[in-house]
């Protein structure tokens, strides 16, 4: 499958530093949160990208290699997303979920993480729907079945919560902290 | 635009302990696992993602009058930080052409001493990755041993001093470094030598080392005599050169000693490590002097930018000799180990001959510091 992002980067055959130097000029374009694909030949762009990422406090999500070209994936940093204040109250642990993975109980989960997050890594059998998408799409899940909500730290999760409280959903937990934190089995899309 | 500096011009200034600080601008990973080191080097990272809007971050390190080298992965970045810190009024400012790709490969010639017969013997440093080869030269003949993957080198410098290359030899089958000493063999129509215990996977012919066969350099008697000498793998070779001089290989260098497992077989070889440098070294004479194929310590360049050292004095005060218990000694040297070279049993395989990168990816392959002692 191919992973989806907000904008493309060419930066194809140019050497160090410039693919980096693209980057931070073209992610100033993008929205806080949306997903930057950049495309560079350059070998050194993948350690230097997520360093970079890491030193800006942008999200490297991963790298894919076609052809000889490396496709990075950067999600822009959105300062909202680390301070809004949870108000969604049914809250689940990141524990709890694991504890009913080990038992091997029917649970629905729903990662509402942009496309390119998900495919890079997610629990298996989730659903993947990004909270950009969700009040057009929230009719693609069952309003009766338990359903647990995640994301990465737990912010977007606990908005999607809200939305879907307003829409009719009563039987949803917003799982604390997130996939940052995850670590039992991932299933990926590459 | 800033100006640039040679590789070869900044081996020079290294070699000549001249005062330099150099600012690398690779990112941190990358300079914590590899960087330039020797002589009177002042060494301070901040990777240049960090500096396109402004050169504030390394403000408070550096001076604008003195001089600073600034040095990257390949020349690019270099390249536009030093241009950077000219346009904030920082006067000396050099990039480092080609960059540590390119230091990686600067080979430095320099001279070791006369032979008695005529003749000279010559170390190549390669500062960048610590790997040391020798040049002897007699009579318009000339042998290297651990050549290293940049033949052209020898090849123009064998021009200059109008001799012909006639012997190839390699202590070991390297882990660390791509030998050049089967290409240039090929090339210049001279002999490669292997130890036979380390070439049992080889796929070419070559030439086995062994004791009693001694090579002779020129016709004068510039005798290269092998030594059996195992322990960092189980075939390597020691030569005594002219009487006067151990090449060691990769068993004992001037601050440390050989680490067994490159070749997977630490447990096996400890007893053989054991019995070379604590038996049949201490048989030979203490005047020797000891040239290794490896330094991994700024502090081992001597005052000329050589690495050297007398036999007896290394009995005197380098550690990895002054075990006394076996056990000791077995746990010394197959615990706590450094990590291993770079891809380095991709390169053991090109040594084989069973694998032919391109030349892209040797380089690729030898990139990064040898790691072949153990640090005592």
């Amino acid at each position: 499958m191919s992973i989806q992002a907000n904008d493309v980067l060419d930066a194809k055959g140019l050497a160090c530093p410039m693919p980096i130097v693209k980057t931070k000029k073209a992610i100033k374009e993008l929205d806080p949160g949306q997903v930057m694909e950049v495309q560079a030949t350059d070998k050194g762009s993948t350690a230097d990208l997520k360093a970079w990422a890491e030193s800006t406090g942008h999200q490297y999500l991963g790298t894919v290699e076609e052809d000889d070209i490396l496709k990075h994936y950067v999600r822009k940093a959105s300062v909202a997303e680390a301070k809004e204040e949870k108000k969604y109250e049914k809250i689940a642990e990141l524990s709890t979920l694991q504890a009913k993975y080990k038992e091997g109980a029917t649970i629905t989960v729903l990662d509402v993480r942009e496309p390119a997050e998900f495919a890079f890594g997610h629990i298996p059998g989730a659903v993947n729907i990004p909270f950009g998408e969700l009040v057009e799409r929230f009719e693609e899940l069952d309003k009766k079945k338990e359903l647990y909500i995640i994301c990465r730290t737990g912010s977007r999760s606990d908005l999607a919560a809200q939305k879907l409280t307003e829409a009719g959903f009563t039987n949803i937990w917003n799982v604390v902290p997130g996939m940052s934190k995850w670590d039992g089995p991932l299933a990926n899309e590459r | 635009m800033a100006k640039t500096i040679s590789t070869k011009e900044l081996a020079q200034k290294i070699i000549n302990h001249t005062k330099i600080i150099i600012l690398d601008v690779r990112n941190t990973d990358e300079f914590d696992n590899w960087k330039i080191e020797g002589g009177q080097v002042e060494v301070i990272n901040e990777p240049y993602f960090n500096l396109l809007d402004s050169v504030d971050p390394v403000a408070n390190k550096l001076s604008k009058d003195q001089e600073i080298i600034v040095v990257c992965a390949k020349g690019g970045s270099s390249e536009m930080v030093a241009d950077l810190l000219e346009e904030e009024g920082y006067i000396t400012v050099y990039s480092l052409e080609g960059g540590m790709k390119a230091w990686s490969e600067h080979l430095e010639p320099i001279k070791i001493g006369d032979l008695k017969e005529g003749g000279s013997l010559y170390q190549f440093v390669r500062l960048g990755k610590g790997c040391l080869s020798y040049f002897v030269q007699s009579n318009g003949e000339a042998a290297i041993i651990d050549t290293a993957r940049m033949t052209d080198v020898y090849e123009e410098f064998a021009n200059e001093k109008e001799v012909r290359i006639k012997h190839l030899l390699d202590t070991h089958l390297h882990a660390d470094h791509i030998s050049g000493g089967r290409k240039l063999a090929e090339k210049v129509g001279g002999t490669y030598y292997l130890p036979p215990k380390d070439a049992e996977e080889v796929t070419f012919d070559f030439t086995p080392l062994q004791e009693g066969n001694d090579i002779i350099v020129g016709n004068t008697e510039v005798k290269v005599q092998p030594i059996y000498s195992p322990g960092h793998t189980i075939g390597s070779t020691s030569f005594i050169i002219d009487d006067t001089y151990l090449l060691t290989g990769d068993i004992l260098f001037v601050r440390s000693i050989g680490r067994p497992d490159l070749a997977g077989l630490a447990e096996d070889w400890v007893g053989d490590l054991r019995e070379t440098l604590y038996s049949r070294y201490k048989e030979l004479s203490n005047n020797l002097i000891v040239l290794p194929a490896h330094y991994s310590f700024a502090e081992e360049l001597g005052e000329g930018g050589e690495v050297s050292a007398r036999l007896g004095d290394l009995y005197a005060r380098n550690e990895g000799l002054q075990v006394e218990g076996e056990q000791e000694f077995r746990k010394m040297v197959t615990e706590n180990l450094p990590p291993q070279p770079n891809d380095y049993q991709d390169i053991r395989r090109t040594n084989m001959g069973k694998i032919d990168p391109d030349q892209e990816k040797q380089k690729e392959m030898e990139t990064g510091p040898n790691r072949c002692a153990v640090e005592g």
